[in-house]
C-alpha cells in the first residue's frame, strides 16, 4: 500500500452504517457555533453516494417547509457524529436526481425488506 | 541560499486531511531522507562552513569512481542527490550521521521548501504573467495578445525586460512558510500543508527556519 493511501485511511471511519440511495437516514453532524456546541439531525432521502475513499460523500434530500433542500456530507469528516438508517428504500437507480423533479404521492419511495 | 540545515525529499504526491476542527486541508506527502552527512566544510578549509547531505540511496555499481570514493568516508553508501546546507558549526555533525525529519522539525513547524517548478512550455502572457487580455465578447478581436509592447521611432526598440509569451516554467521556486502537519519518521515521510513545486517523485529541499 502506498503511503499516501495508508495516511487516507487513518482518517476514515469503517463503523459506517450500511446505507444505500433511496434509504432515509437521520445525519448527526456536530455544529461548533463560537464556544457553544450542538447537534443537528438532517433527515431525508439518500439520493446518491459519491465513492472516493478518503473523499468519498453523500447527498440528502428533504422537503423543508414546502422547499426541497438537499445537503451533501462528507462520510468520513470527523464533524459527522452518526448516521442512523430510518427505513430502506427500493430503487432502481444508483442516483435518484429525477426525485427534484417530483412532489408528494410521485415522489414515495417503496420500502425495502431486510433480508 | 538559505543559511540554515535541512533535509532533502521526494515529493511522493497530494493528499487531503482532516483538522481538530473538521475542516479539510490539502497536503502533500513528502519522503524525506533518509539523508546522511558526507562531508563537512570549513571557513578554515573550504572558506565557509556547509555540511553535504547525500539522499537517495544508489548501488555502488552505477557510480563513477570519483564519486564512489568521496561516498566512501562516510560509510553509508552512495547517493543519486547531493546538497549542501550551510551550517553555523559543521562540528556538531559527523560524518554519516543520519539527519532525520523528527530531530529538525516539529508539527507546526514552519519551513521554506525548494523546488524545481514543473515546466508549462511556450505560454502567452495570460498564464504567463498574469495579463488580463481584452474582452472575449462584444465583437472584441483582442483576447490574449499583449497589447502595445513599446514606444515609436524612439527608442524604436523594445525595452529590455518587456513581459512577452515565452518559455515558462521549469526554474527554480521556493515557497515559503510551508506548515508541517506530521512527521512520521518510520516511513521517512513528512506531510506538509498545501501544494509544492515540481512534480511528483520531483526533489525538494526543505530548510529549517
Amino acid at each position: 500500500m502506498s503511503i499516501i493511501d495508508q495516511i487516507e485511511r487513518e482518517s476514515m471511519k469503517f463503523d459506517l452504517p450500511d446505507f444505500r440511495p433511496g434509504d432515509t437516514v437521520k445525519v448527526h453532524i456536530r455544529i461548533i457555533e463560537g464556544a457553544k456546541e450542538r447537534i443537528q439531525i438532517f433527515e431525508g432521502v439518500v439520493i446518491g453516494r459519491k465513492n472516493g475513499g478518503m473523499g468519498a460523500n453523500f447527498t440528502v434530500r428533504k422537503i423543508s417547509h414546502g422547499v426541497g433542500v438537499e445537503k451533501v456530507f462528507a462520510l468520513h469528516n470527523p464533524r459527522l457524529e452518526k448516521i442512523e438508517v430510518v427505513t430502506r428504500g427500493r430503487v432502481r437507480r444508483s442516483k435518484l436526481y429525477y426525485l427534484r423533479n417530483l412532489r408528494g404521492k410521485a415522489a414515495r419511495i417503496r420500502e425495502r425488506g431486510i433480508n | 541560499m538559505p543559511k540554515t540545515i535541512g533535509l532533502l525529499g521526494k515529493k511522493i504526491g497530494m493528499t487531503r486531511m482532516y483538522s481538530e476542527t473538521g475542516s479539510v486541508i490539502g497536503v502533500t506527502v513528502v519522503e524525506t531522507g533518509p539523508c546522511y552527512v558526507l562531508q563537512k566544510k570549513t571557513v578554515d578549509k573550504e572558506g565557509y562552513n556547509a555540511i553535504q547531505v547525500g539522499f537517495g540511496a544508489k548501488k555502488e555499481s552505477r557510480e563513477n569512481k570519483p564519486m564512489a570514493g568521496h561516498f566512501k568516508s562516510a560509510g553509508q553508501g552512495c547517493f543519486y542527490h547531493v546538497k549542501e546546507f550551510r551550517v553555523d558549526d559543521p562540528d556538531q555533525y559527523e560524518l554519516g550521521q543520519k539527519i532525520s525529519a523528527s530531530a529538525l522539525f516539529q508539527v507546526g513547524d514552519r519551513v521554506d521548501v525548494t523546488g524545481t517548478a514543473k515546466g508549462k512550455g511556450f505560454q502567452g502572457v495570460m498564464k504567463r504573467h498574469g495579463f488580463r487580455g481584452g474582452p472575449s465578447g462584444h465583437g472584441s478581436n483582442f483576447h490574449r495578445r499583449p497589447g502595445a509592447i513599446g514606444m515609436c521611432a524612439w527608442p524604436s526598440r523594445v525595452i529590455k525586460g518587456k513581459k512577452l509569451p515565452g518559455r515558462m516554467g521549469g526554474q527554480v521556486v521556493t515557497k515559503k512558510n510551508v506548515t508541517i502537519v506530521d512527521i512520521r519518521d518510520d516511513d521517512n515521510v513528512m506531510v506538509v500543508m498545501g501544494p509544492l513545486p515540481g512534480s511528483k517523485a520531483g526533489l525538494v529541499q526543505i530548510y529549517s527556519k
